[in-house]
């Protein structure tokens, strides 16, 4: 992508090309562990939703349906939040195979 | 038609709000400027004004919300001194990078240790490189002058950069001086309207403000908000024409007092140049052919024009009220001295600290200056560059 020079640049730090940190693929920051989504454990609180700072849980309909590597930094806070028992989101390490629910 | 009223330096600039009446107004009282806002508040209370008028919990949060007011689109004013300045310190630079041009009043005083609540420039020249535009004032109607051109400047186009306004504590802030106030509606034509640029409350258009930037794009934007201050020498000039035009005071980037033929010269800015002309005065009637120079604009510095002005003077001494602990002189010496460097005869230059915390500075030690500038120049040797006035040693 062709970077502006400080002439192309809008004054004021302005972007007008609002939200588009979407193109910034956080998931390449991700270094050592990656969480593991377990279906069967899950009993959609949404609380790996709420506390996710990168917006890296997947939603389909109403239900968490797992995670998206593509922005997911691997900092661990779902894992944490995640109440249940047995825990539906787990810290694999990365080069792990992910089981059933997960998808890359 | 002009009045003649008698005001001390806030009233003056609270007078000034009062005929600009900007959108949103938010400070924190601080001495010396607290009249400032005292006036503003009562203006607001006897409904002479309709902008909103907001009294945060702290300096830090005044700017804050003059950040967000200009943002969102109006026109936007404050005004603090001394440690409220120091409390404004991070969000100054965020209004600069954001290019709001919020218009700060400053009544000069010292920052602590130890605390003093008198003045000297050490605030305003501490935010240097903040990247506001500022301008200082020797008088109530140069307070008064300076800050209704501040918006003119500060909302250019071109500019779109913050602008102070200095008066110096006490000195000005609390001296009572007949001046000329313009009529409100004047001083309304000559602000004009005021412009949006890219407002946030313009829900018509997706936009961030103030995202992150990183090593790809902050070097980009610090370059981009650089130019908005470069742009502004145009314009302070043609605003201090326009303003001369039509209220018989003009303004440009310094003043020149008795400089025609002058070999000796003193810089010095503010109020301490209404001394220095006294003194100029008694020196020259005794045949020393010395002059004042007192800049109006120290950012952005007319570095060339001062120059100019100084080149063939055969010695000069700058006086600053703030001192950079460490460094070759104080900020304005060293601005001055590095504008004379491309010159192959360069006058000779020293620097002399003065008034810290409200010390006073009196004709007879401006004459004494004028007396050690005439023996560098008879002499051609510098022997202490860099001293201090009026200090017990
Ligand atoms: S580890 Fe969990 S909380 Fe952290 S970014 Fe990935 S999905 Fe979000
Ligand atoms: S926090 Fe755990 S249990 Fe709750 S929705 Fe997320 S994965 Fe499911």
């Amino acid at each position: 992508m062709k970077k502006e020079t400080w002439k192309e640049l809008t004054i004021g730090t302005i972007n007008l090309d609002a939200g588009n940190s979407v193109k910034n693929l956080t998931g390449t920051w991700r270094s050592g562990k990656k969480p593991q989504f377990i279906e069967e454990n899950c009993i959609q609180c949404f609380f790996c939703w709420l506390y996710c700072p990168h917006s890296a849980i997947r939603v389909e309909g109403e239900e968490v349906k797992g995670i998206n590597y593509d922005y997911c930094t691997g900092c661990g806070i779902c894992s944490v939040e995640c109440p249940p028992k047995e825990k539906a989101i787990t810290m694999i390490k990365e080069e792990m195979k992910l089981a059933g629910g997960s998808t890359e | 038609m002009s009045t003649l009223k008698t005001l001390n330096g806030n009233q003056s600039i609270a007078e000034a709000v009062r005929q600009i009446d900007p959108d949103v107004m938010a400070a924190y009282p601080i001495t010396p400027s607290t009249a400032i806002v005292e006036t503003i508040a009562k203006f607001k209370a006897d409904g002479l004004i309709a902008g909103e008028f907001v009294c945060p919990e702290s300096e830090h949060s005044a700017m804050s919300v003059c950040i967000g007011a200009s943002s969102a689109g109006g026109r936007v004013m404050t005004a603090t001194a001394s440690q409220g300045l120091a409390l404004m310190w991070e969000m100054l630079y965020i209004a600069a990078g954001l290019r709001l041009p919020i218009v700060a009043a400053i009544a000069n005083r010292s920052l602590s240790a130890p605390i003093n609540i008198h003045g000297d420039h050490s605030d305003t020249i501490g935010a240097r490189d903040s990247g506001w535009i500022q301008i200082y004032s020797e008088n109530c109607q140069e307070a008064y002058d300076n800050f209704i051109q501040a918006f003119r400047i500060g909302e250019d186009l071109k500019v779109r950069t913050p602008v102070l306004v200095g008066l110096d504590g006490f000195i000005i802030s609390h001296s009572m001086e007949v001046i000329q106030v313009e009529d409100d509606d004047e001083v309304k034509k000559f602000i004009g309207e005021y412009k949006n640029v890219f407002p946030v409350l313009d829900t018509s258009r997706k936009m961030t403000v103030g995202p992150i930037d990183f090593t790809d794009y902050y070097f980009e934007h610090k370059r981009n908000q650089i130019e908005g201050i470069e742009n502004a020498p145009p314009v302070i000039e043609a605003v201090g024409k326009e303003f001369g035009l039509k209220f018989g005071r003009e303004y440009g980037f310094f003043e020149e007092y008795r400089m025609d033929d002058a070999e000796l010269c003193i810089v010095v800015m503010s109020s301490a140049a209404g001394t220095c002309k006294d003194a100029v005065d008694e020196l020259r009637s005794e045949g020393k052919r010395i002059g004042l120079l007192k800049p109006r604009i120290f950012r952005p510095f007319a570095h060339q024009k001062i120059a100019e002005a100084l080149k063939k003077m055969k010695a000069i001494a700058v006086l600053d009220r703030s001192s950079s602990p460490g460094a070759f002189g104080a900020p304005l010496f060293t601005e001055v001295r590095s504008a004379l460097y491309d010159y192959a005869e360069r006058p000779k230059i020293v620097n002399y600290v003065y008034g810290l915390g409200g010390r006073d500075i009196k004709v007879e030690h401006f004459k004494e200056v004028g007396l050690k500038l005439e023996k560098i120049a008879e002499t051609g040797k510098v022997e202490e560059i860099y001293g201090y006035i009026n200090l017990r040693e």
